[in-house]
């Protein structure tokens, strides 16, 4: 089941030549428990990165190795970005948020419910305006600039709530935001981290079709303006055919495909992982055909 | 009680007795052994007499007191309506706190100002009202690691004795002067809190507070313990009194040098040096206050707020939680320690007495009870919670009873503290109203 069938030409995905994040082997054990066993693929800038799997596949696990709040057992994680090289897996928690500026959200939702909207987005910016203040010692007493830059601080987040629509709401506080804006308002204070690579553990989750919707455009965006790398954890397989140019495809710690959205759909790898494994009894094809509609969104096209 | 009860259908009558029954039943365990037994001087030695009708009275009060709470809060659940605006009674909230803060803050600084020359302010209320203000500044101080950073301190006390040691030992060893000794005492307190802060860095909550607690002890039973060097239960004396500006606050100077009253002329009165002590803390209380008002709109200060609402997001945006919880300690207990110096500059006599467990008990409960993070909040319960217990002091053993219900009561009736409105430190629409409408709806607007 682990070994990937061969691919046809037409289907390899596109990354590689620009490679922002490399995984090597990366493995993460749990005591016994192996959470990510042996994976390797690649995410490029420019694009965005789907990976998917069942519940308890590793892949909110593979976040926080990415971003550091796990080692890894085995592997290396190399971030190329800005011109320097960043070996993810030996640095702190959150250095790699502060060197290597990886910015990730949460599957179940962290803000500083207590502070404003736009106060998450200026604690986003703590490196840059720290040393602005002189790390407190001059803005104490108003000198060297600080001024200045927690107002280039306030207009960054500004463009960020013009983007998500949330700039009337600014000044309550993140805690009292509707779901739907909190999930956005997450993903606006990790770009405040002028991110080179993006991670997004399920941004859709609870949100309904609309709000769903919008988030895509978000995404695109995002990834169209802001040149960078997307990584996104997503069960809604509509979602992940429409905005992800690439997949990797997680069962129990293991890579079992990887690809374009139009590959994976019709990986027979994916699909028996998706439906269970009826033992090695192959799948009738008009089921196959059945499951590779639902992974279709509206654009029949593909990809 | 049964009466009062048959117009209140819809209240489930036998739940609520069962409640209080129960209340009446652990009053009952609780009762017979505090209240039930007194020990009496005989004179052949010691003797217990037994108090059951005080027993009787202590349960049915109880009983009685907690069917009346049960009954009020089930009909006024029945009567309440199923939604309750949140949103409009927080920004009823707002709207109190912030004028509490803008015409209460000036007010409460000015009549700190004139206070001493009031027509009622004697040697006593000086006297107080200092002892209040060293409270003020201290709760202001550990305002700083609980209220901003979320850093549950129960040895705070442990950076005051830091301070006030430090100061007698420094005047007693290298005879410095107080003005001297206190930065350096400041400077003492907050390598103290990096010291604490670095083996506490990777607990949270009570594990932490338990640490802390423990350090609290651990700094008081050395300076018990240390004979030699910090005189050990008899503790220190003799601590040099400050100057005004090189001018002694005494009856006659030494060699060559003026004192205070002869410098200007006026009679020598004792209150000169109470008045001057008073104006003292009040400068270095307000210090401590500036100085968080302007912390909080610090980067830094952002960051000890976002490291108390969420660390592992603080850590996913590149913020080091180990350096700003140290800085958040260090800051915190270097305030401690001013006011630590001036303790013992103003009783001139310490002694590890003055630093016990229930000290950190009472500053942090001004802390909780003024609202965390709130700065006239937390003067607002000094003052309560000092000057009240002083003004009870008549009560005598029923002073603890009071300072309790003084902290039960408030917390019933304002359980996240007397101000616990916190307003942003940087905003968007500065002038309130934010645009009228929700955006242009283009793709669908907000939900
Ligand atoms: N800190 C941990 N300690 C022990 N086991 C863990 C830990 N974190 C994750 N696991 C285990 O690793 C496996 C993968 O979990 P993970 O959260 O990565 O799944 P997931 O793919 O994100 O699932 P979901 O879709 O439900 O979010 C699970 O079996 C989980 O119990
Ligand atoms: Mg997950």
């Amino acid at each position: 089941m682990k070994e990937v069938s061969t691919t046809p030409p037409e289907l390899v995905i596109p990354s590689g030549a620009d490679p922002l994040l490399t995984v090597e082997h990366l493995t993460m054990r749990f005591g016994g428990l192996v959470a990510i066993d042996d994976v390797s693929f690649s995410a490029g800038k420019g694009e965005i990165t789907a990976i998917i799997g069942p519940n308890g596949a590793g892949k909110t696990t593979l976040f926080n190795c990415i971003t550091g709040f796990y080692t890894p057992t085995v592997g290396r994680l190399t971030l190329t970005a800005r011109g320097e090289e960043y070996l993810l897996e030996r640095m702190d928690g959150f250095r790699i948020a502060q060197k290597a500026h990886v910015a990730r959200t949460f599957q179940n939702i962290r803000l500083f419910s207590e502070m404003s909207v736009l106060e998450n987005l200026i604690v986003a910016q703590h490196n840059e305006l720290m040393r602005a203040s002189g790390f407190t010692v001059t803005g104490l007493f108003g000198l060297g600039g600080y001024r200045k830059k927690e107002k280039e601080a306030a207009d960054l987040a500004r463009y960020w709530l013009d983007k998500v629509n949330l700039t009337h709401l600014a000044d309550i506080n993140a805690g009292n935001l509707p779901y739907g804006d909190q999930r956005r308002l997450e993903i606006a204070r990790a770009m405040c981290i002028k991110p080179t690579i993006l991670c997004l553990d399920e941004p859709a989750a609870g949100l309904n079709p609309k709000e769903s919707s919008e988030l895509n455009k978000l995404l695109i965006y995002i990834k169209d303006e802001h040149d960078i790398g997307l990584l996104l954890i997503e069960h809604d397989m509509s979602v992940v055919m429409e905005i992800s140019d690439h997949v990797v495809v997680l069962d129990y710690g293991s890579k079992i495909s990887d690809g374009t959205p139009l590959y994976v759909r019709s990986d027979p790898n994916v699909i028996r992982a998706y439906l269970g494994e009826d033992e090695d009894e192959a799948l009738p094809p008009e089921v196959a055909a059945d499951i590779a509609k639902d992974f279709d969104p509206e654009n029949r096209e593909g990809v | 009680m049964n009466q009062s009860n048959n117009n209140t259908t819809a209240i489930d009558f036998k739940a609520l007795l069962k409640e209080s029954g129960i209340a009446a039943l652990v009053a009952l365990g609780l009762a017979i052994v505090l209240v039930g037994f007194k020990t009496v001087d005989t004179p052949t030695g010691m003797d217990i007499t037994t108090r059951w009708v005080w027993v009787v009275v202590a349960v049915a009060s109880v009983f009685v007191g907690r069917l009346a709470f049960a009954v009020r809060r089930e009909s006024k659940a029945s009567r309440a309506p199923v939604h309750v605006d949140m949103k409009a009674k927080e920004n009823r909230a707002a709207i109190i706190v912030n004028r509490f803060s803008t015409i209460g803050g000036p007010l409460f600084i000015g009549f700190a100002l004139v206070l001493p020359f009031m027509p009622f302010a004697d040697r006593y209320v000086v006297d107080v009202a200092t002892y209040v203000l060293i409270y003020v500044m201290l709760g202001w101080g550990l305002n700083i690691v609980v209220g901003l950073a979320g850093l549950l301190d129960l040895g705070y006390v442990a950076f005051y004795a830091v301070g006030a040691y430090s100061y007698a030992l420094f005047a007693a060893y290298f005879d410095l002067s107080f003005w001297v000794c206190l930065p350096l005492a400041g400077l003492c307190a907050a390598g103290f809190g990096v010291l604490l802060g670095f083996p506490v860095l990777r607990l949270r909550g009570d594990y932490l507070a338990i640490v802390t607690l423990g350090f609290g002890e651990i700094i008081r039973v050395i300076l018990l313990n240390w004979y030699e060097f910090t005189g050990g239960p008899d503790g220190l004396s003799g601590i040099p009194r400050p100057s005004f500006f090189g001018l002694e606050l005494k009856r006659t100077a030494a060699e060559g040098e003026q004192t205070f009253h002869q410098f200007f002329n006026l009679d020598y009165s004792t209150m000169h040096r109470l008045i001057f002590l008073y104006y003292l803390i009040l400068i270095l209380a307000l210090l401590t206050n500036f100085f968080t008002i302007r912390i909080r709109k610090m980067p830094i200060g952002r960051a000890w707020e976002a490291l108390r609402e969420d660390e592992i997001a603080c850590r996913s945006l590149g913020i080091n939680p180990t350096n700003t919880k140290l800085t958040a300690f260090a800051l915190g207990a270097m305030f401690a320690g001013f006011a630590g110096s001036f303790f013992a500059t103003r009783q001139a006599f310490i002694s590890p007495e003055s630093f016990t467990f229930i000290e950190s008990a009472v500053i942090l409960a001004i802390v909780v009870l003024g609202g965390m993070g709130s700065q006239v909040g937390v003067a607002i319960a000094a003052v309560l919670l000092i000057g009240g217990t002083e003004l009870f002091r008549g009560l005598e053993e029923f002073r603890m009873l009071a300072f309790g219900g003084l902290m039960v009561a408030i917390m019933v009736w304002k359980p996240r503290g007397l101000l616990a409105h916190r307003e942003p430190t940087i905003k968007l629409h500065p002038n309130g109203a934010p645009p009228p409408i929700k955006q242009a709806a283009t793709e669908g607007g907000v939900k």
